[in-house]
């Protein structure tokens, strides 16, 4: 928020309504987006990410609430004078023209001199690296290269915002992975305001400056990603990013002679090394905290400590997830796969408070 | 010590399959099995079925009346005479005048290839708005034209005698031209309505982004991939307009006769012999435009039909 204050806004959109019959997609949404931010919309399908986009692209009309681009009111403008571009899914290339055509057309639409569209061709294409492309047609194009000359397209028009609506989702992993690489080096060069909507929690870490996390037609939480994945606001969001998920375990906040503690069956661990953010009463509360945040074997020192049978481990690769009860619910913990265990062995548990992040009944932070 | 064991294991029942010599390629299969007879038969007998009357036209057509007297339907020309194709065309008589189906033939032509250009143009911009510019009201316009196709013509007929007479259209080619437009404005528009609803939404979007409008997005996007459906559209209306004898009959006047009704005036002339061959002759000819249009573009009809059926 203080990185807000001194620096222009690019994108605003306050109060904004909208509701497909009696489904309410959106419920009165602010979201204000740096100059030169690179902002992704994340959450589940159904949520509302793309209703959002395509407000701000003007490619849906407006019930209720504003939204200004560049400080300007654009609610009611058409959209290519909005100054954005918006780069699809499924590419959207018009099948009929050539890569060269396909990036000239708003500009033709545009009515621009010719050898101005040519310039701009000829710099987007070196940017993109699709010059040798130009005169080939969509069908002629692999998934990857489509998508280049669906952002040429975007780049050509000069535009002050780029709205990402699932690019990379068509395209296979390996290839994904290069492309979001690829989009992050051009926001880098540009230094354009980008809006990039993803269901990939890995693209959205990844890419962002900051995370919009959306649920049901409400922003759940906007900041950075370290932020989101650390101090969650609430459950929702908590579970929604970390692959492997939070773990939860259910009980009850109680106060003792020593101060706080969180209390499940058989456990009872301290709280005095957690950053309370409001208030804490007594009551039922969720202790979370995320695998590889959880120490195995790794000796004292730990606010909280606890002995348990490994019941399964998943080796992935790189790391490996051992599953064991605690305070008798499951309990992941992630550790390096030199260091795993066997299944069956007795392990230690150590949990430090500070990096858990607790919930209340109704799941927003504690 | 298991592992090379079972492989070598496995090698020699490979090389005792390989050595047998058994099936390889394509299994065969013989030409007159049970089930080829069956289809080709019943192929055979449907087509000859439907060509027979066909077949005795053209031989019909091709011979002179004495022969036609002696009876034998089936059997070729002995004398081939294209005389009774020359009558047809530019001497048969229909009531006072005597000058052939070439009179029919071209007011045909001056009632099929503006009514064709009219309703199609008319037609694919209506389709396009209903499908990608959602606008108030767009359901329930639909609903209407959609309803208007199922109206039989009998109840419009004196009503639209009535409208024509009224803006001065009545007995003109004009007036049919706009008939054949208005009638076939529902099929048509549901045709395209369908096929551009078929084409990506984020197409439309994305030339929207760009900044292109209503018209800007027909021509340049959806224009250049819609060849099948318009292609459909017009064998559809070509051979609908074509064939029609009712509207004809109805809205124009005698010299401005279409050529089916002067077609049906040739054959029941009541006057003197029954020149058959001459009747066959002129059948064929008003025949032969549908039948020239499907042939020429048959492949494209067919894919463009398919291309649309994709999304209702």
């Amino acid at each position: 928020m203080n990185a807000m204050a001194q620096t222009a806004i690019s994108v605003s959109v306050r109060d904004l309504s909208l509701s497909f019959g009696a489904v309410k997609v959106l419920k009165s949404l602010n979201l204000d987006v740096a100059e030169g931010e690179f902002v992704v919309l994340l959450g589940p399908s159904g949520c509302g990410k793309p209703t959002l986009l395509n407000c701000i692209a003007g490619l849906l009309d407006i019930p209720e609430g504003r939204v200004f681009i560049k400080g300007r009111n654009v609610t009611w403008e058409e959209l290519a004078d909005r100054g954005i571009g918006m780069v699809f899914q499924s590419y959207a290339l018009y099948p009929q023209m050539s890569v060269e055509r396909n990036l000239s057309f708003g500009l033709r639409v545009a009515g621009m001199p010719k050898d101005e569209i040519a310039r701009r061709i000829a710099r987007a294409a070196e940017i993109l690296q699709i010059e040798p492309l130009l005169k080939r047609k969509p069908a002629a194009l692999s998934g990857g290269q489509r998508q280049r000359v669906a952002i040429g397209r975007a780049l050509v028009r000069d535009v002050d915002v780029f709205l990402f609506d699932e690019p990379l989702s068509n395209l296979d992993a390996k290839l994904r992975s290069e492309l979001r690489v690829e989009i992050k080096l051009l926001h880098r060069r540009l230094k354009n305001t980008m809006i990039y909507v993803t269901h990939d929690q890995i693209e959205a870490m990844t890419l962002a400056d900051r995370i919009a996390v959306m649920k049901g037609g409400v922003i759940q939480q906007f900041d950075a990603p370290q932020v989101i994945y650390n101090r969650p606001v609430n459950r929702f969001v908590a579970g929604f990013l970390g692959s492997p998920g939070m773990n939860f375990l259910e009980g009850r906040l109680e106060q003792a002679a020593t101060g706080w503690r969180f209390a499940a069956e058989g456990v009872s661990i301290p709280l005095s090394t957690y950053d309370f953010e409001t208030t804490p009463r007594p009551g039922p509360a969720a202790f979370g905290i995320r695998p590889e945040h959880v120490g195995l074997n790794s000796g004292a020192g730990w606010p909280f400590s606890a002995s348990a049978a490994v019941e399964v481990v998943e080796p992935m690769g790189s790391d490996t997830l051992v599953w064991l009860k605690l305070a008798g619910q499951n309990f992941s913990v992630r550790v390096t796969s030199e260091r795993a265990p066997r299944a069956g062995e007795m392990v230690t548990v150590g949990l430090d408070p500070l990096r858990a992040s607790l919930f209340d009944d109704v799941g927003n932070r504690l | 010590m298991s592992g090379p064991a079972i492989l070598s294991a496995a090698a020699g029942v490979e090389a005792l399959a390989l050595g047998a010599g058994g099936p390889q390629g394509p299994k065969p299969r013989r030409a007159l099995s049970r089930r080829n007879v069956f289809v080709y038969g019943t192929l055979l007998v449907v087509a000859v079925y439907y060509l027979l009357p066909l077949y005795v036209m053209v031989v019909t057509s091709l011979k002179g009346m004495p022969e036609i007297r002696l009876g034998n339907v089936f059997s070729p020309p002995v004398e081939i005479t294209f005389e009774p194709w020359a009558r047809a065309w530019s001497s048969a008589c229909t009531g006072l005048n005597c000058d052939g189906l070439s009179r029919g033939f071209w007011n045909s032509v001056r009632i099929t290839v503006p009514s064709v250009v009219l309703s199609i143009a008319i037609a694919s911009v209506n389709g396009y708005a209903l499908a990608n510019w959602r606008f108030k009201g767009a359901e329930i316009f639909f609903a209407i034209l959609i309803v208007g196709a199922f109206i039989p013509y009998q109840v419009m007929l004196y009503p639209i005698v009535i409208i024509l007479r009224e803006i001065g259209l009545y007995g003109t080619l004009t007036g049919l031209v706009l008939v054949h437009s208005v009638f076939g404005m529902p099929i048509l528009t549901l045709l395209f309505r369908n096929y551009f609803a078929s084409i990506p939404e984020e197409l439309f979007k994305a030339a929207r982004v760009d900044g292109a409008g209503f018209w800007g997005i027909y021509v340049h996007i959806m224009l250049p991939m819609s060849l099948p459906i318009f292609v459909v559209a017009v064998i559809l209306q070509i051979t609908g307009i074509w064939n029609d004898f009712l509207f004809g009959v109805v809205y124009t006047k005698p010299d401005l006769y279409p050529m089916t009704v002067q077609l049906n005036n040739i054959v029941n002339a009541t006057m003197g012999v029954k020149e058959y061959n001459v009747n066959m002759a002129a059948t064929l000819i008003t025949g032969l435009v549908p039948l020239v249009v499907y042939f020429v573009s048959g492949k494209l009809f067919v894919r463009g039909i398919a291309a649309g059926a994709v999304k209702g």
